[in-house]
């Protein structure tokens, strides 16, 4: 653990810094070791605001920017967009990262937030709480109308010197893997050029 | 146990020669795998049956399971939903014993016994109603994990769709292991391989926003559905993040 110290607070440092100038909040206080309650506490605020959103009636641009304040807001969209990028990520420059991480945010927001028309009528409940290694996961029941429930999971640290959630696993599926697997295909399709890549998420989602 | 007909025995011995062939053909990479890494050794042939599945989908799926949208209410729709479901629970129920799951498979042979006869033959689902946990939805891919069958490469059948060795495997043993299947007289078998059909077609539409996304909006589709698909199949095996999910913040990036 000790080793680990200046290694973890210079990524801090890091990534603070990255954070404030995006102008994220800080969905808590310092940094004292996150503990389960903590975690859920956390997800309740994302769900609440989620079934508000679902309950809004608001049209679907409404929604997508909804959904972009919540992700801004309960997510580390800084080291999500970072690792969908994998190694590729070492070659940007400061610029580039904020250009990428912007549209990546945006995009995101486009993507999942069209999809919450099919939650309209629906709701969503906190289960339980659980570490695993260095996270907690926050299990959520979905009950959409005619289907049966399905578990929505969040992957919520503290590493970021904030606790945030930095995945929401749907049926096991992962946002962020999902979205490494199509940032990578981006990328390839276009001979790993990042600039170009941040030009196509901009359309994309 | 039962008196089967002499033209069925014949395909279970051959089959039971033909599944352990298979099994022990689910190919293993040489090497262990980094975790996110997908063994898929036979990618390009795969990407072929992707392109023809993404044709048939667009030719044929999609705008069936439009017009089936279309044209049945979506009361009829949920209970054709629940009838399938219904019928493909005796074979959970088989599986669940195989994996030594008494549990489920006593929650699952329950759930069967109320919608049939409550639920007037499954079109209906009283079990849920009543608060009875939901079905298991278990197969033999899922019975060959439990005994150790590694899962193998990963497979995209024609028209089926993404799997790997271990659940295609599995898949042509269900077929045949099916109680429904010797249980049934002739013409009720062939209207349940229907009512799968239908029911099949009735997902295309309920998962449409899902399933065109993968298929028609991604950058790889072949890629994305092979991810998905993976994920999805592991969640339902019971793994969970603590295997070979890596902490993205442990990822060694430098700062900008």
């Amino acid at each position: 653990m000790a080793n680990e110290m200046p290694q973890e607070i210079s990524r801090r440092t890091a990534i603070l810094s990255g954070a404030a100038t995006i102008g994220s909040i800080a969905a808590s206080g310092p940094a004292l070791a996150l503990n389960n309650s903590q975690a859920k506490a956390l997800v309740e605020r994302v769900v609440s605001d989620i079934n508000g959103v679902i309950s809004s009636g608001k049209s679907l641009s409404g929604m997508i920017s909804d959904f972009e304040r919540i992700f801004r807001r309960y997510a580390d969209v800084n080291i999500i967009a970072r690792s969908t990028l994998g190694a590729d990520a070492r070659g940007l420059s400061s610029e580039q990262m904020r250009a990428y991480t912007d549209a990546f945010r945006s995009y995101i927001a486009r993507k999942y937030g069209k999809r919450f028309r099919e939650f309209v009528g629906g709701r969503v409940e906190v289960k339980t709480v659980s570490q695993v290694k260095s996270w907690h996961e926050v299990s959520t029941t979905v009950y959409l109308k005619g289907e049966a429930p399905f578990e929505v999971r969040f992957l919520v640290s503290d590493r970021s010197g904030q606790n945030l959630f930095f995945d929401m696993l749907i049926e096991g599926i992962s946002l962020r893997l999902t979205e490494r697997t199509e940032i990578g295909a981006m990328l390839d399709r276009n001979l790993g050029n990042v600039d170009k890549l941040i030009r196509d998420l901009r359309m994309a989602g | 146990m039962f008196n089967l007909p002499a033209d069925l025995r014949f395909p279970r011995r051959a089959l039971a020669a033909l599944t352990l062939a298979l099994v022990a053909g689910c190919t293993t990479p040489d090497s262990p795998l980094p975790p996110g890494q997908v063994f898929d050794p036979y990618e390009a042939g795969n990407r072929k049956t992707h392109a023809f599945n993404r044709k048939l989908d667009k030719a044929l799926l999609k705008p069936a399971s439009e017009g089936y949208a279309g044209a049945i209410p979506v009361d009829i729709r949920t209970a054709i939903g629940r009838f399938a479901e219904n019928l493909s629970m005796p074979q959970a129920i088989v599986n669940g014993v195989l994996q030594g799951n008494m549990k489920g498979a006593t929650e699952d042979t329950y759930r069967f016994l109320v919608n049939t006869t409550v639920g007037l033959g499954g079109f209906f689902d009283p079990a849920t109603e009543m608060g009875m946990p939901s079905g298991t939805g278990t197969d033999f891919g899922e019975t060959l994990d439990v005994w150790g069958v590694p899962q193998g490469a990963y497979l995209e059948l024609p028209v089926l769709g993404p799997s790997t060795e271990r659940a295609a495997t599995g898949r042509i043993v269900d077929l045949f292991t099916d109680p429904l299947g010797y249980a049934l007289p002739r013409p009720e078998r062939y209207y349940s391989t229907g009512v799968s059909v239908l029911d099949g077609i009735g997902k295309r539409g309920r998962y449409a926003e899902t399933i065109n996304s993968i298929l028609y909006e991604s950058a790889d589709s072949y890629a994305a559905s092979r991810s998905v698909y993976l994920q999805n199949r592991g969640f339902r095996l019971g793994r969970g993040t603590e295997e070979d999910y890596v902490d993205p913040y442990d990822m060694q990036f430098s700062d900008p």
